[in-house]
């Protein structure tokens, strides 16, 4: 009997012992960091600005020598079903492609684990009418944003892809710049797009301080021209407006992918 | 002798009067007052809240609108195509001439009254007074510069980052500051001193023809060029022909099909200073923008439907009229603004 209670209490403290390793304490009141990485790939290989050339599906070759893109208001679904939504002026990061520093998106979340991730490409209308005053850091117009702005068309500059192609008429130079923030007193089209998407298949986000986690995202370049709308630089070459972006935006919904989660 | 003493007599009142003049100005500019409300206007459509006028953030404003530095090879500035005695506009040119006399597709609208517009531009693109400067500094036939060059010759000059410290207590030169400094000086740019506004406020009459002009203004024009500030804000088609340009208005903001050939209703206050008309500026005269209305308006996409009342496209206006109208319109001409040495370069 006692045998046996002995027994019982060893099990109990292993799988008690067991259960607080697999379950990691997360005090939800304690923040800790967490980046976003963003992975800009043409198709199966690594983007490489200048020098690579890539197809479309439209079967025009181009080089990239300019990718661009703001990404915003993040927002965080925990496994336990509520949501963290980043404050929002700590939620503006731009991707630059040409600059090492500028492609992650970091943050600082309650701790806990995370099974998806939402965000939008661009920049919300909110902030696209908000006074000059909080425009500041990626969105200061006499910064990081100079060069990601429309000051003829007030707004910002959601994505920018730029390039050469044999294919465009337009000096062999292909420049696609999508913005659209639904407009101030008459609407216009509207091209901010939200991603959302699932961590479980390739690992949720354990977020705990002391360490960090890193959500990488593979963004597949070749998905904002083909998709929806095949884009060809023979026949639009030029996006310097809203509207025409509208179907580059529809396209590029795509191109973000969860490739894994360092924790 | 006794001549000469008369002279000497009228020389001396001459000088003390000038003197005194000076000494008016100096007082009124010792005196700033800020932005002042003219009791016959509405109130503003400018959040003041968020940038309250000072003198020292005005007088900022007041410099960099008139620093060529603002441009890319540091030659116009503003100032060169907001001309004061234009009423702010580039009088006598259709469209403007920028940097390297780069040629622009419309006219230098006049720089009156911003407090209460809605939206900026010919074609509305903005509407946040703030960010207004952005589009000719960076423009390639304007000023053709960027916003983070310019800002990095203020911080490099001698004389901006003490100004900023005065006006902001920082000597960090931001594009906050920057920009607002600039409304700031826009802002203050108010005309309401019209022989009309006069009348509004019961200091003066309009003689018989004004009056009947005004009459007629009221039947005739007051529904798109709406009182006291003589625009509804609004955008419209009046039957310009297109020209060779093509410029398709405000369809180039919200890229609607009803915007096509749309220009926002422009002001009619100094407009005996800011010719020429339209939005590009086609119209030398006065007396061809009555011609326009009356015999000239074109049936183009989207015409403002108050032009097809009538038998034929335009405005039903006899010639006995129009000249009331004039009279009427003449006015609005407000010499104290175009005069004004608060918004003089100094």
């Amino acid at each position: 009997m006692k045998r046996i209670l002995i027994i019982g209490i060893t099990t109990a403290a292993i799988f008690s012992s067991c259960k607080k390793d697999d379950t990691p304490e997360y005090n939800p009141n304690v923040k800790a960091d967490l980046s976003v990485e963003f992975d800009n790939v043409a198709g199966a290989a690594d983007l490489q600005m200048n020098t690579a050339t890539y197809n479309n599906a439209a079967g025009e070759s181009f080089k990239v020598t300019k990718l661009k893109y703001y990404v915003s208001n993040f927002v965080f679904t925990n496994s336990n079903g509520t949501t963290y939504t980043v404050p929002q002026k700590d939620s503006y990061f731009l991707i630059d492609e040409s600059d090492p520093a500028a492609r992650e998106a970091e943050l600082q979340v309650p701790e806990g684990e995370y099974k998806s991730v939402s965000f939008i490409v661009g920049v919300d209308s909110l902030r696209n009418t908000m006074d000059v005053s909080q425009r500041t850091g990626v969105l200061d117009v006499a910064g990081t944003a100079s060069d990601m702005y429309w000051g003829w068309n007030s707004g910002y500059i959601f994505f920018k892809l730029e390039g050469t192609s044999a294919a465009s008429m337009m000096g062999g130079v292909f420049q696609y710049h999508i913005g659209g923030f639904g407009g101030y007193s008459s609407s216009t089209a509207n091209n901010i797009r939200k991603i959302t998407l699932d961590l479980t298949a390739r690992g949720v986000a354990k977020v705990k301080s002391g360490k960090s986690t890193n959500i990488h995202l593979m963004v597949d370049i070749l998905k904002a021209l083909n998709g929806t709308t095949n884009m060809s630089f023979a026949t639009l070459p030029m996006v310097h407006s809203i509207a025409p972006g509208t179907p580059v935006a529809n396209n590029y919904v795509s191109m973000f992918t969860h490739e894994h989660t360092e924790n | 002798m006794v001549m000469y003493r008369k002279y000497l007599w009228v020389i001396v009142v001459l000088i003390a009067g000038v003197s005194a003049c000076n000494k008016e100005i100096t007082a009124e500019y010792e005196s700033f007052r800020g932005f002042v409300q003219p009791s016959n206007f509405p109130q503003p459509f400018y959040r003041f809240g968020n940038n309250a006028v000072t003198k020292e953030r005005f007088e900022l404003g007041r410099k960099l609108f008139y620093d060529p530095l603002l441009s890319s090879n540091n030659t116009i500035s503003c100032g060169s195509c907001h001309i004061q005695t234009s009423a702010f506009t580039h009088h006598g040119h259709a469209v403007s001439h920028g940097i390297f006399d780069r040629m622009g597709t419309r006219n230098s609208p006049p720089i009156m009254n911003l407090a209460w517009s809605t939206s900026l531009m010919w074609d509305g693109g903005i509407v946040d007074l703030d960010l207004q400067p952005i589009a000719p500094i960076t423009n390639h036939v304007e000023m053709d510069d960027s916003m983070p060059n310019v800002l990095n010759k203020l911080r490099n000059s001698s004389a901006y980052p003490a100004l900023f410290q005065k006006a902001y207590g920082s000597p960090e030169i931001t594009s906050t500051g920057f920009l607002k400094a600039l409304s700031q000086f826009m802002l203050m740019c108010v005309s309401s001193n019209s022989k009309y506004d006069s009348v509004m406020r019961n200091q003066a009459l309009f003689t018989a023809e004004e009056q009947e002009g005004y009459q007629l203004f009221r039947q005739k024009c007051n529904t798109c060029h709406t009182e006291p500030l003589f625009t509804d804000h609004s955008f419209r088609n009046n039957g310009l022909p297109p020209s060779m340009v093509d410029d398709p208005g405000r369809y180039l903001v919200t890229q609607k099909p009803e915007d096509r050939y749309k220009f926002k209703v422009p002001s009619l206050r100094n407009l005996s200073f800011t010719a020429p008309y339209m939005h590009d500026g086609r119209l030398f005269t006065l007396d061809a923008v009555f011609d326009h209305y009356t015999t000239q308006v074109q049936h183009t996409p989207n015409l403002d439907p108050l032009f097809l009342v009538n038998a034929q496209p335009g405005l039903a206006i006899s010639a006995a009229e129009s000249q009331k109208l004039i009279a009427f319109l003449k006015t609005l001409n407000d010499r104290s603004f175009l005069l004004d040495k608060l918004l003089s370069e100094q």
